[in-house]
């Protein structure tokens, strides 16, 4: 059993992470602030029920996701279902080969994925819907693992899998969509 | 186009070529490119991927281009947390237990 006296030692360090999170959920500063707040209360409330030892950050990210859920995602500000059944696989890598590379040891495709900016890449996971953007977060900006996200959405792996593979193709139509608005991503499959 | 079917562009596999019995090719390799670079698959699996990358150009320069696009999207959603919020979340917990103990 964990004593409340400590939770602030422990928990405030993952607050920017918790922050990051919360922001691209919620998409305005207003909104993430509030989420984060109620996080921590709630959890500070709960943090007898936590078990010392186990995975905190794990344990204060279901916190969040279910009060994003549970508050925020009533106001149902975009629509659920994305039709990402036409985008192939490798869809960014695919429209960027075939620059040249200028050396360095890395290749033309790497050296592309520089252009996009911060506001590239964050308006683009902004621009998913909840379950893959929730997905994408988790695995590919925090680095949780299929299971710890099975734990934190309260959803079978088999189903945070598929979530991740469909949350990544869309993100890579996002960053392509907003590539070719600013020219970064050149010719498409027609000119070509 | 000659009269070699060459394909418009070499970068990018779409179909698996010769590979030795016993390897995977590039579309089974590719089909685990996820599990293997998000660390879910089990050693022996992992070798049977580095076994074909080994051999395999094409599919090293996927794999090495989702690798960087992972530590990518990572390292652009970094957002500084306002000073505010800390002092909020601070104050928020303080009171909380000030009222628990009350």
């Amino acid at each position: 059993m964990a004593d409340q006296a400590v939770f602030s030692d422990l928990a405030m360090e993952y607050m920017p992470a918790l922050y990051t999170a919360a922001l691209r959920m919620t998409r305005n500063p207003a909104d993430a602030e509030d989420l984060v707040q109620e996080t921590y209360l709630k959890a500070y409330r709960a943090f007898a029920s936590f078990e010392l030892g186990t995975n905190l950050k794990a344990w204060l990210y279901r916190i969040l996701t279910n009060t994003y859920i549970n508050t925020y995602r009533a106001k149902k500000r975009r629509p659920e279902i994305a039709d990402v059944e036409d985008i192939e696989d490798l869809y960014l890598y695919r429209r960027l080969s075939g620059d040249q590379a200028t050396g360095l040891g890395r290749s033309a495709e790497e050296e592309a994925l520089e252009r996009f900016t911060d506001t590239d890449v964050k308006e683009a996971i902004e621009s998913l819907p909840d379950t893959f953007r929730m997905a994408v977060l988790l695995a590919d900006v925090e680095g949780f693992s299929y299971k710890e996200i099975a734990e934190i959405t309260d959803v079978p792996i088999g189903t945070v899998m598929s979530r991740i593979h469909r949350g990544r193709k869309a993100l890579q139509k996002a960053l392509v969509d907003r590539g070719s608005t600013r020219g970064l991503v050149g010719a498409t499959d027609e000119a070509r | 186009m000659g009269e070699q079917d060459v394909p418009d562009n070499p970068a990018v596999p779409t179909k698996g070529h010769e590979v030795p019995a016993g390897f995977l090719d590039c579309d089974q390799t590719i089909e685990r490119l996820y599990s293997y670079l998000d660390g879910e698959l089990t050693e022996e699996r992992r070798v049977e991927i580095r076994r074909h990358l080994d051999l395999c150009g094409p599919c090293v320069g996927i794999f090495g281009f989702e690798a960087e696009l992972r530590k990518v999207i990572a390292s652009r959603c970094k957002d500084h947390v306002p000073d505010e919020l800390i002092t909020r979340v601070a104050d928020a917990l303080r009171e909380e237990h000030s009222r628990q103990s009350n």
